[in-house]
């Protein structure tokens, strides 16, 4: 048995390759790259924004700058020397999240309503903007409902394939860059290759294509083939239990 | 160079480099000597009104909460913030009404720790104004702009959006690959305030783990106040020249402040005050919650010292480094949300 979260981490786990790096934040997918440090990626390197490169944290941090990020690390560098390495494109991987998403895989992490008078205030883009320009294959983990995926963003913090093919290229974004997939507690999804819209890739067990179309206000394609995302082994969740033992991250 | 496009938001903290040369030659001086001097002194001295601040650290790592009490205590107002990854910071000045503006890569809430409270009823309520946006990576491009003494650097991130659209940057045709390339304003802050683990009387700073952007920023800042866990001896500087990340001829003041942090981190000494973040997450839900918080915590105590007997004192301080060490396992009381 698992939880939605302990799914969700081994979920974004798999998507992540061995030999390769991670620009990670704190919570799942901090879990999720330590997760596949310790099963199919034991040479994934994690990156974090603030500095610290390919930590051996004893206990999960809870902030992207705190010392657990360089403990035993490779390097505690500087934000100017991560992020450059990235924009130079030596970060694979990113994962970031939001509370909008468009079907381009356009992100909103700043305001809900109007950006001078705002409903609701985020906190904005952060390392967000940062990752979703310059990372290989950035990864999305965020939830899914008809309020979140939305045809409409408030505001575009972080750039998705923007207005579809070729659109990043001629903004003025590193080359053969975007979102590669989008995890949600409802399925997998990427993007269509020629039109760079949302595709789905797998359903999780027991959801239905129903249930995606009701929670998104955009349509999202459907493949002929349909697989379904694979389950957490026994020995993942006895993992996770270990890298969270007090269950601050996963029982959220 | 040909622009492209325009940012609409507001340029905060730029000069020509030629007239900030001259501010760095009619006021910088590269005397060195003892620039040591309390809390209460250095602000009254440097944070002036309507100045543009930044502070080091990274949300809750490495921040200078000695002086941020200070300002708060003396009731500075109308300060921008060069919200770069301010976290703790931005939301408890701007919970004080000490911050009224702000430009933000990242600001208004405590990362896993959840949005803040107090700052958000402030933005969203029109009380702090939001100049413009920008990213983590690009804030910390405007200060290497400021650094190396040169009007912009360009770069490749926040093309194509809206935090593009509501920052000061523009967006220029490389003269070399003819792309599009972004262009970052220097951005000079009026004063920075930099926690680190030892420096000597003169401002020989050094800083051990991450950097993350407190050297760009300390010599992007006109004025730097480096708030220091200890004051170490020149000779001792000098045994491990290495380890200085910021000389001597950028800093304004030292101010030596045991566990200057609290209740944020200092890597490698000691770990979140989580009880105490805590509280205030709880207390600044409500304004009167936040006026409770400052009557105890800021305007009630004399000093830092006074502060730092009312969160706990020794025991807690013992505690906190029992926890940064891996003695101890943290806890968080915010998780059980």
């Amino acid at each position: 048995m698992y939880t939605q979260m302990e799914f969700l981490a081994c979920t974004a786990s798999h998507i992540l390759e061995d030999k390769k790096t991670v620009m990670v934040g704190t919570g799942l997918p901090m879990i999720a790259a330590m997760l596949a440090q310790k099963t199919h990626a034991p040479n994934l390197t994690m990156i974090f924004e603030a500095g610290g490169v390919g930590p051996l944290p004893p206990v999960l941090p809870v902030s992207v700058g705190e010392s657990r990020t360089f403990y035993k690390a490779l390097q505690a560098g500087s934000m100017h020397s991560v992020m450059s390495n990235g924009q130079a494109g030596l970060i694979d991987y990113g994962f970031i999240g939001g509370a909008q998403i468009d079907v381009y895989g356009n992100l909103n992490s700043t305001v809900i309503g109007n950006w001078k008078n705002p409903k609701i205030r985020f906190p904005g883009s952060g390392g967000a903007n940062d990752i979703g320009s310059w990372a290989w294959r950035t990864v999305i983990i965020m939830k899914q409902n008809k309020r979140k995926f939305v045809k409409e963003l408030d505001f575009l913090t972080t750039p998705g394939y923007l207005t579809g093919p070729k659109a990043r290229e001629k903004a003025g974004l590193p080359y053969g860059t975007g979102p590669y997939r989008v995890i949600t507690q409802l399925a997998v999804y990427g993007f269509d290759d020629e039109t760079k819209k949302m595709k789905l890739v797998s359903l999780h067990p027991g959801v239905t294509i129903d249930e995606i179309k009701e929670n998104s206000s955009f349509d999202i394609l459907i493949p002929e083939k349909i697989e379904t995302t694979k389950e957490p082994t026994e020995k993942e969740i006895e993992i996770l239990h270990k890298l969270d033992p007090q269950g601050i991250f996963l029982r959220k | 160079m040909e622009i492209l496009k325009e940012g609409k938001g507001e340029l905060v903290g730029w000069h020509d480099p030629d007239e900030n040369r001259e501010w760095i030659l009619k006021n910088k001086s590269r005397e060195m000597k003892d620039k040591r001097m309390n809390a209460k002194e250095a602000v009254r001295k440097f944070v002036k009104n309507g100045s543009l601040l930044a502070n080091g650290g990274f949300g809750h790592i490495r921040v200078p909460m000695c002086l941020l009490y200070e300002i708060i205590r003396q009731k500075k107002r109308d300060l921008t913030l060069a919200a770069k990854t301010a976290v703790h910071d931005a939301d408890i000045l701007i919970a004080a009404g000490c911050v009224n503006k702000i430009e933000v890569a990242y600001a208004f809430g405590h990362e896993l720790r959840g949005l803040s409270p107090a700052s958000r009823r402030k933005v969203e309520s029109g009380q702090c104004k939001v100049l413009a946006e920008i990213s983590n990576g690009g804030y910390q491009w405007r200060f290497l702009a400021a650094m190396m003494g040169i009007p912009f650097v360009p770069c490749r991130v926040m093309a194509g959006t809206d935090t593009f659209e509501k920052s000061s940057a523009m967006l220029a045709k490389d003269p070399w690959s003819g792309k599009p390339i972004v262009l970052l304003p220097a951005c000079y802050p009026d004063v920075a305030l930099i926690h680190v683990h030892r420096c000597d009387k003169y401002g020989n700073a050094q800083i051990d783990g991450i950097k993350i952007e407190d050297v760009e920023l300390a010599c992007a800042a006109r004025r730097v106040l480096i708030t220091t866990e200890e004051i170490i001896d020149n000779e001792e500087i000098r045994k491990n020249p290495d380890k200085t990340v910021i000389p001597y001829y950028l800093v304004d003041a030292v101010i030596e402040e045991r566990y200057g942090s609290h209740p944020c981190e200092m890597p490698f000494m000691y770990y979140f005050d989580e009880e105490h973040i805590g509280e205030w997450l709880r207390l600044s839900k409500t304004e009167e919650g936040v006026k409770e918080y400052l009557e105890e915590y800021v305007y009630g105590v004399e000093d830092f010292k006074e502060y730092l007997e009312l969160v706990g004192g020794r025991k807690k301080m013992k505690y906190l480094k029992e926890v940064e060490s891996y003695k101890k396992l943290a806890e968080y009381p915010w998780s059980e949300r």
